[in-house]
This record gives C-alpha cells, sequence and structure tokens, in this order.
C-alpha cells in the first residue's frame, strides 16, 4: 500500500512538471514586499496614489473614512492632504473623470484599483511601474515591457525619470531597460515609493488582512485547544472498547 | 419542572425513539477509520453553509447592477462579513473535497455494493444537486469568471438536438446570462436546491441507519455474538460522536489556516479573475470553471465535437449512478481485492485528478492527448468494471474483525 502511493505520488509529480509551463508574462516579474502592518509604508503609499493615481484611478470601494483609520492618519490630515474632492470622508475614493471624457482622451476607462492587487498580484504591479520606457510612436510617448501598448501616460516619470529600451543582447535573455534622464528620486527611492504604493492596493484589496490574520491566531490556538481535548475524552471512552477481549 | 415538560413533550412526539434510533441505538463497526469521517464532516460543512448562506443573503443584492458591489460592501462594511464570506467561500470547496473523499471511500471499501445500493444513489444525487448548487452560487458575485462560466455552462444545453437552443433560452430567461439569470440563480441557489438537499440528506441517512454501516474490511458484522455479547459494533453514541468531534477539530485546523491565512488559496478557490465586475462584452482571455468541476471540463475539451463532448460529460456522471450494478466484485473492500482492482481505483483516481489539473489550465496539444488518455481511463474503470472485479482472484474473508 505504502509502496503504491510513493509510485502515484511520484507520477502526479513527474505528469505536473511535465505539462506545467511558466506563466505567459513577457517579462519576469519583479517581487514586491507587501506589509500589511507597515503603517508608514502604507501612508506613504496612499499619499502616492491620491497625489499620483486618484485623479483618473477610482478606489470605489473604499471609503477614505477607512483608509484613515486603518492608517492611522487623523480626520483633520486626512482632510488637508489626501482628499482632493469635495468628497466627504465617508464617501468613497472616487476619480473626477467623467468615463466619457477618459473614452475621449485615453481611448479607455481607467480600471477601478480597490482590487487590482487581487486580479494581477502584487508583483506584476510592481513591475509594471517599473517597466515604463520611452517610445515616440505611442501617444503618450511611453510604452511598457509588462504591458505593451497599454493606455497609461507615465504619471510617475516625473518622479522616476526616463527609461530608454535597450536592444536585445544575446547573453540578456531579458530585455533591459536603463535610466537616460533621473528623476526627483533616485532608483532606490522610486523602488521603495513604488513598492510603498503597491503596498497601499495589496491593502485596499484585502482591508481586512491584518484583522483576519490577528484573529485566524486566536482561532488556531482556541482549536489546537480543543483538539487536544476532544482527543483526550475519546481516548477515555474508548479505552472501555479496546480493552475488550475477543 | 423540566420533567413535566419533557414527559409532555413525550407523550406526543417520539424524540426518545429518534434519538435512539439515530445515536444510541444505531450499532456501527468498531473499526471505523479517518475515511469515516468524512460523512459527519459533509453534514458539519451543509450546516455550516446554510448557516453563513443566511447571513449573506441579508446583505447580498441579486441584481447585475448592485451584486458585484454588494459582495464588497459585505467584505469591507459590514461587520465580519469578510469572515461569514470567506466561510462560505471556503466551505464550498472544502464541501467538495469532502464529498470528492467521501465517494472515493465509498468506492475503496465497496460501500455501494448489496444492500447499500440505494445510499449510493440517494448519494450521487446528492452530488448532482450539490453540482447544480454551487454552479448557481458561483454566479452570484457577479465577476468576470462568474458570468462568463455561467455562459459557457448555459451553452453547453445548446447543443442537445432539436430542444438545445430553446432550454438554453429558457434557462437562462434571457438571451444570454443577464439579469434575469442572476435572479433565478439565486433563488435557486438559497431555496430550491438547498431544500432539496436537505430531504435528499434525510433519505441518504435514513436508507443508512436501516441498512448499516460498512466497514474497512467489508464484510457484514451483524452476526457474531461473543458471550452473548457483540463485541464488533458499537453505538454511535457516545463513541463516534466523540471521534467524530475530534475529527472535526483536526479539519476546522486545517479550514481555519485557509479561511484566516489564504481565504483565495492561490486562485484556486477564489480566482483572480473573479474581482473584476462581469463585463459581457468583454470575454476573458481565459475561462476555467472552478476546480472541482474542472475534471469533466476538461472532458469536454478533449473531444473535438461539441455535442459528443457534452455527452461525455453528462455520462461521466451517468455512470457513477450505476456502479453498484458494474461491480461483480464478490468482496467489498479493497482489502480483499485482487491486484486489477487496485490498478484499476490507481488509474481512475490519476485520471481524475490529471483531468482536475487540465481542466484549469489553457489548451496546448500535449494536454490535449493527456486530456483523451486521462478521459479514456476514467471510463475505463467503470466499463471494465464487470470484468475485472468479476475475473480476479480476491483474498479469504475474515470470520470477524
Amino acid at each position: 500500500m505504502r509502496k503504491s502511493l510513493i509510485l502515484f505520488c511520484l507520477a502526479v509529480g513527474l505528469f505536473l512538471f511535465s505539462i506545467t509551463q511558466a506563466a505567459d508574462t513577457p517579462i519576469k516579474l519583479q517581487q514586491a514586499h507587501i506589509y500589511p502592518s507597515d503603517k508608514p509604508s502604507l501612508q506613504r503609499g496612499a499619499k502616492l496614489f491620491m497625489n499620483y493615481c486618484s485623479g483618473c484611478h477610482s478606489l470605489q470601494y473604499m471609503r477614505y473614512q477607512r483608509i484613515a483609520e486603518d492608517l492611522g492618519i487623523s480626520e483633520k490630515l486626512l482632510k488637508e492632504n489626501l482628499i482632493f474632492s469635495a468628497a466627504k470622508p465617508a464617501d468613497p475614493v472616487e476619480s473626477a473623470l467623467l468615463a466619457r471624457d477618459a473614452k475621449n482622451w485615453f481611448g479607455v476607462v481607467p480600471p477601478d484599483l480597490t482590487l487590482i492587487a487581487k486580479i494581477r498580484g502584487v508583483d506584476w504591479l510592481y513591475t509594471f511601474l517599473q517597466a515604463f520606457y520611452q517610445d515616440n510612436n505611442r501617444p503618450w510617448g511611453v510604452n511598457n515591457l509588462l504591458f505593451p501598448e497599454v493606455a497609461m501616460p507615465h504619471v510617475l516619470a516625473p518622479l522616476q525619470g526616463i527609461q530608454v529600451y535597450s536592444a536585445l543582447k544575446p547573453e540578456q535573455p531579458q530585455p533591459t531597460l536603463s535610466l537616460e534622464q533621473p528623476g526627483l528620486l533616485t532608483t532606490r527611492e522610486y523602488d521603495q515609493a513604488i513598492n510603498d504604493l503597491v503596498n497601499f492596493l495589496a491593502y485596499t484589496a484585502a482591508p481586512e488582512k491584518l484583522k483576519r490574520q490577528y484573529l485566524g491566531m486566536g482561532v488556531l490556538l482556541f482549536l489546537a485547544i480543543f483538539a487536544i481535548l476532544t482527543y483526550l475524552l475519546k481516548r477515555e471512552y474508548w479505552k472501555k472498547i479496546n480493552e475488550r477481549s475477543f | 419542572m423540566a420533567v413535566k415538560l419533557s414527559r409532555w413533550l413525550k407523550q406526543r412526539f417520539p424524540i426518545e425513539k429518534t434519538y435512539q434510533e439515530n445515536l444510541t441505538h444505531y450499532y456501527v463497526p468498531k473499526n471505523f477509520n479517518v475515511w469515516y469521517l468524512l460523512g459527519s464532516l459533509a453534514l458539519f460543512i451543509f450546516g455550516l453553509q446554510i448557516f453563513t448562506g443566511i447571513f449573506l443573503t441579508m446583505y447580498y443584492t441579486p441584481t447585475a447592477k448592485e451584486a458585484f458591489a454588494s459582495i464588497e460592501f459585505i467584505m469591507r462594511d459590514v461587520n465580519y462579513g469578510w469572515l461569514i464570506r470567506y466561510l462560505h467561500s471556503t466551505g464550498a470547496s472544502f464541501f467538495f473535497i469532502v464529498i470528492y473523499l467521501h465517494m472515493f471511500r465509498s468506492l475503496l471499501y465497496g460501500s455501494h455494493k448489496r444492500p447499500r445500493e440505494l445510499v449510493w444513489l440517494l448519494g450521487m444525487l446528492l452530488y448532482l444537486v450539490l453540482l447544480a448548487e454551487a454552479f448557481m452560487g458561483y454566479l452570484l458575485p457577479w465577476g468576470q469568471m462568474s458570468y462568463w462560466g455561467a455562459q459557457v455552462i448555459t451553452s453547453l444545453f445548446s447543443a442537445i438536438p432539436g430542444i438545445g437552443p430553446k432550454l438554453t433560452l429558457w434557462m437562462r430567461g434571457d438571451y444570454t446570462v443577464a439579469d434575469a439569470t442572476l435572479h433565478r440563480f439565486f433563488a435557486l441557489h438559497i431555496i430550491a436546491m438547498p431544500l432539496i438537499m436537505i430531504f435528499l440528506v434525510r433519505l441518504h441517512i435514513k436508507a443508512l441507519h436501516y441498512v448499516g454501516a460498512n466497514n474497512p474490511t467489508g464484510i457484514d458484522l451483524a452476526m457474531p455474538m461473543v458471550n452473548g455479547k457483540n463485541n464488533q459494533i458499537i453505538p454511535f453514541h457516545p463513541y463516534y460522536t466523540i471521534k467524530d468531534l475530534g475529527g472535526l477539530a483536526v479539519f476546522l485546523l486545517i479550514f481555519v489556516v485557509i479561511v484566516f491565512f489564504a481565504p483565495e488559496f492561490g486562485g484556486y478557490f477564489l480566482e483572480p479573475t473573479n474581482f473584476m465586475p462581469a463585463d459581457p462584452l468583454q470575454t476573458p482571455s481565459h475561462i476555467a470553471p472552478i476546480w472541482y468541476m474542472t475534471p469533466f471540463y476538461a472532458m469536454l475539451r478533449a473531444i473535438p465535437d461539441k455535442l459528443l463532448g457534452v455527452m461525455i460529460m453528462a455520462a461521466a456522471i451517468a455512470i457513477l449512478f450505476v456502479v453498484p450494478w458494474l461491480d461483480r466484485s464478490p468482496v467489498r473492500s479493497i482489502r480483499y481485492r485482487g491486484w486489477m482492482s487496485k490498478v484499476a481505483l490507481f488509474i481512475f483516481s490519476l485520471s481524475f485528478l490529471g483531468l482536475g489539473y487540465l481542466g484549469l489550465v489553457d489548451v496546448t496539444p500535449l494536454r490535449t492527448v493527456f486530456a483523451r488518455i486521462f478521459t479514456t481511463g476514467y471510463f475505463a474503470f467503470f466499463l471494465l468494471m464487470p470484468f475485472y472485479t468479476a475475473l480476479e482472484k480476491t483474498k479469504l474473508l475474515p470470520e470477524r474483525l
């Protein structure tokens, strides 16, 4: 029985190995570092989002107030620094861009970003924001390695600077981008800023995550004790059965 | 007071008799192993789904315009709404894990064989209803995968010659999956299917308790008595209620890890594409049903002809119903069967898992070849069953446990 089980596992493994393929993204994804409990990072991410993204992208399922509460931002600071529209703190974060205008200007309506981290994954978002490069054939003068022909302009270019595409060389299997004109931030600072932004988007996709994991630990602890007690109880009851001789 | 009340009740309702028949005087073999926890676990999850479902219904709005947003409302603004919802969504996947293992247990120990054919049949009916229940429930979040999954599966019925297109129209209530479809799926998901399931579960358990439970050796245990005492079968309560409670605790430990720490389970329990609201104008590049339906979906895709594919898919489920009559083995349990049964069960399991995987991923020519091999393996297990079970040499059954 055990032998056939091992054989079975081997067969399944071999089979999976033979027919699975790598995910189909044009370039290899860089890793984002997500810390749901890092409030300063989330606050910086929120600031970046409100300043650079919220003009076009909404967080329609996320209320300003909830963000402020979860991230430890006072209502005064929230009103002064993060709400740029006529919205009240209890309102959801909605961009003022009209869908019709967006269609005219960009060709598409910018997607709502509340759940984007769940749809695309955090690594995808991080890589996407790193992968803009100059391309004069595109309407906004930029293209993206991860999302070719994306309709979005490189809004963060003032921070990052301008990247250019270096032609593929045989020793480099991945296309590379090099910074031609530096922006306001150094490369390191930009990486950090993007990571904060992605961290914030991961938060908006699952604002309950921290509380969920905290509660989960308690539930697990309870269940572990409960399991031990039920096991002892079972052993006690079954003693009679197991001792009964034939 | 309490004594009086209980006497009053006893005179008017067979409360004691019901209790005895199902628990204290329901005798079962003492050698149940871990596979025998699955029945009560399935019952537990069914209860959990109903309980969480009731609370979800309080906030969910079954309209195309508001369904998606109402789920996000539950996840964000309702107190512990995320918990209720993740319990329900994880519960759905675990229901199928438990049910598939429960069915596998029957094949392993021959629980479908005489005199338990009816128990098996009722169980298969339950599985069928559960598939429908899950399929309809999956439309409710009104995400892209919900929408297009429902679109693809309802369109399968249009392959039926003659009445097909009209049947599909009748099911959807519109020419595509639309508001009307969402409304009716909601009604069926929260009322019709659960009612049918409660009824079938009652029959399934009633029939089981009437014929008595099988056990891992597959031998009949009712007869032998030692010193006037039957020591091979024991009352369900307290022995198995307590053992099942321990099993439940271990099960919950696993379940809770998923609910609290990985509710999307890497995109298998809640698919990434389903966090995009349904858009009838934009077909996702990759449509796959949720994992528990993928074995059948893989069969459908492996067959070049749509009608034939649908027939194969239907046959894959229909053939399960006749297993008690395909199995000609003189013994029940795999422990006493010959090598052919063991190999067959192995091939079947591999085929089912393989198809499950293939239904999740994109089609490539190599994968289609594999899907066809596995489909053949799946059906060969059943179609050849009358021969290998009758031909093989079985081991000698023990007299008693």
